[in-house]
């Protein structure tokens, strides 16, 4: 290569003969260096990024909870909280069960029948996540034209089966995990 | 059209300095010797106003820091503490929380002043959507003020706020999961919004000296919307005149600052804020601040979750396209007869939607919300566009100083009388 010329005026055009002159090396040290660039950063950005997600504490705080039914009298709702979050276990009458299980599933918005929200021979007990599935207010209990619960944030109406029935909610009160260790035992998580 | 800079330092310290960094020579040409159009009113007066604000946020709030513990078990106590025990800690909180709505009150008349007059019509478009980017990051910060003091309305509102994302189909989860730290608003969310409430105001900093930056770049528009075309005879120098105006602005608007403070500190707010927070009970009636009512009211006004959420965002997103969206090549609404009509229309419903925003959302206030969320938007998709298309404007006035001297007489002998009126701009 000819110093002189770099030198020179038409340094930009002597660069790019010689980019021509080599091109794929040039281009393939160009390109790796940038790949291995931008993998560098997302590695680096991604511990910055998830530092933000449940820590192990908050993890470790989803331990499974045990709930003794037997004081929860029928007709009456009880709120407890797991992994930070509210769930409501409302002991069902036989008129509410009735009204859950008589609705014509295909006309919901979000079409689940009862069974599917309850075990199997507990359709009484009614356990769900309290938080509205619109923008997470807790719903007033026993309210509203189904006599399920009315969120008096947007006026979401659920029914005794949980269910959304009117208002901005797109979906039922999710069940969360639990399972029956006795008639009057339940361990959720 | 910048003023060049005239500034000559005298001691030979300020000559070594200013040879260094000319950063005396930057302000006296930006603040004293700048050209500001002679016919400004006090509406542009909110710039400084707003300045003054930021810097007011940031001094109360670094205080308030000293004392604030951001726990979710200690952050309410810590705020009552500031109240009853720190000296002048009732002042400072009530400063910093009316603070951020007379914030707000400024921000918005600034907004409305450039709307009226098309100060984001060309060249300015730049400047217009810088603006709305500080709106973007006043909002985010006042939010994450809200939840500090960790009361009913704080956590609540915490709570609805980070579930719009909920709305985003498979990835909405994720990320509010990601933004709390945890299943449900919690100390972790409380931590990380007070990270970032001490964080953003820098932020906002930075971009208020891009936003000045273009200002000075493409000059201040005026009532009239004409350029500047001769400075000695449309501009005045920013110091002695805009500094004196933007001054007795700012006094005027710090005595209402002042009596909301002193009188009713408490009025802007909500009683439920001084419940510690609860995740077990809603408030019965949850608003957010005053100064997010409109966007809220359009996010209810939508039954649909996802389109709800995308219609509030977009009535923001909307003010970027606005230098576009505005066909007509008149700048000032005083020379746009159906446009004033139509401007006028508009803040009337940007109020009426502030007003529905805070009543419950039933029956007839749901009807009232609907129509006018489509009449904002239409305002912007449909009025705009084609009043440029189809609206005669009056004249444009020739020059600045032509408007002023017809508004104040427009004889021979008035014009002689503000030429030597304005004489001291010449030396
Ligand atoms: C753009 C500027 C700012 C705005 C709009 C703003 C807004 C707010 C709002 C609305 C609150 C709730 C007030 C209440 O009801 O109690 C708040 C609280 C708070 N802010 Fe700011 N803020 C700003 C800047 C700052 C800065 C720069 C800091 C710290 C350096 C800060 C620290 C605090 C603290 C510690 C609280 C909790 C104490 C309290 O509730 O009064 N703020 N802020
Ligand atoms: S949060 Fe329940 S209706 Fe909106």
């Amino acid at each position: 290569m000819d110093i002189k010329a770099l030198g020179s005026k038409d340094w930009g055009a002597n660069v790019a003969e010689i980019a021509t002159a080599e091109p794929t090396r040039r281009d393939f040290l160009f390109i790796a260096t940038g790949a291995v660039g931008a993998v560098g950063v997302a590695a680096v950005a991604w511990p910055f990024i998830n530092q933000m997600n449940p820590d192990a504490q908050t993890i470790a705080a989803g331990a499974p909870v045990e709930v003794d039914l037997s004081p929860i009298a029928e007709g009456q709702i009880v709120k407890l909280f797991w992994r930070g979050k509210l769930i409501f276990v409302r002991h069902r009458t036989k008129k509410e069960i009735e009204e859950a299980e008589k609705v014509d599933v295909a006309s919901l918005p979000d079409p689940q029948p009862d069974s599917a929200r309850v075990k199997d021979g507990h359709a009484q007990w009614l356990v769900v996540y309290g938080n509205c599935t619109h923008l997470g207010c807790v719903p007033l209990g026993n309210q509203g034209a189904y006599d399920g619960w009315l969120c008096p944030c947007h006026g979401s109406v659920f029914d005794t089966s949980g269910r959304i029935r009117q208002g901005p909610a797109p979906t039922n009160l999710p069940i969360p995990p639990y399972a029956f260790l006795n008639d009057s035992k339940i361990r959720i998580g | 059209m910048s003023g060049h800079s005239t500034y000559v330092p005298k001691s030979p310290v300020m000559k070594w300095f200013e040879s260094r960094l000319p950063l005396f020579g930057l302000i006296h040409s930006s603040f004293v010797a700048y050209p500001t159009p002679r016919n400004l009113n006090y509406l542009w007066t909110f710039g400084g106003i707003l300045s003054f604000m930021l810097v007011a946020q940031i001094v109360t709030g670094i205080v308030l820091v000293m004392h604030y513990t951001p726990h979710a078990t200690m952050a309410f106590s810590s705020v009552e503490h500031i109240m009853r025990d720190v000296n002048y800690g009732w002042l400072l909180r009530y400063l910093h929380a009316n603070g951020a709505s007379m914030f707000f009150i400024a921000v918005y008349i600034h907004m409305f002043r450039g709307m009226y007059y098309g100060s984001y019509k060309a060249p300015r478009e730049v400047l217009w959507i810088l603006g709305v980017i500080i709106f973007l990051l006043m909002m985010a910060t006042a939010f994450m003020g809200y939840v500090l003091p960790w009361g009913q309305m704080s956590f609540w509102g915490a709570t609805v706020i980070t579930n719009l994302f909920s709305a985003l189909p498979i990835v909405g989860e994720p990320i509010v999961t990601w933004l709390w730290g945890g299943y449900s608003v919690d100390n972790p969310t409380l931590n990380r919004f007070f990270s970032l409430h001490y964080l953003l105001p820098f932020m906002i900093a930075g971009v208020v000296a891009l936003h000045v930056w273009a200002l000075h770049v493409v000059g201040q528009n005026n009532p009239t919307g004409v350029d500047i075309k001769n400075p000695a005879k449309d501009a005045v120098p920013f110091t002695p005149y805009a500094t004196v105006k933007d001054a007795f602005g700012l006094v005027c608007f710090l005595v209402v600052f002042a009596w909301f403070v002193f009188y009713v500190p408490n009025y802007l707010g909500h009683a439920d804020n001084y419940t510690e927070a609860n995740p077990a009970v809603t408030p019965a009636h949850i608003v957010p601040e005053w100064y997010f009512l409109p966007f809220y009211a359009i996010l209810r006004a939508i039954p649909n979750k996802l389109m709800g959420v995308i219609a509030m965002f977009s009535s923001i997103a909307v003010l970027v396209f606005l230098p576009w969206l505005d066909t007509s090549k008149v700048r000032s609404a005083v020379y746009r007869p159906l446009f004033k009509q139509f401007f006028w229309v508009f803040v009337a419903v940007c109020v009426g939607l502030g007003y529905l925003g805070a009543m419950p959302p039933e029956g007839g206030y749901v009807i009232a919300a609907r129509v006018l969320t489509a009449y904002y938007f239409i305002h912007f998709l449909v009025i705009l566009p084609l009043l440029g298309l189809f609206e005669t404007p009056r004249p444009v006035p020739a020059s600045i100083a032509d408007a002023v001297l017809a508004k104040h007489g427009g004889g021979a002998a008035a014009a002689v009388a503000m030429g030597a009126a304005s004489a001291p701009s010449k030396k």
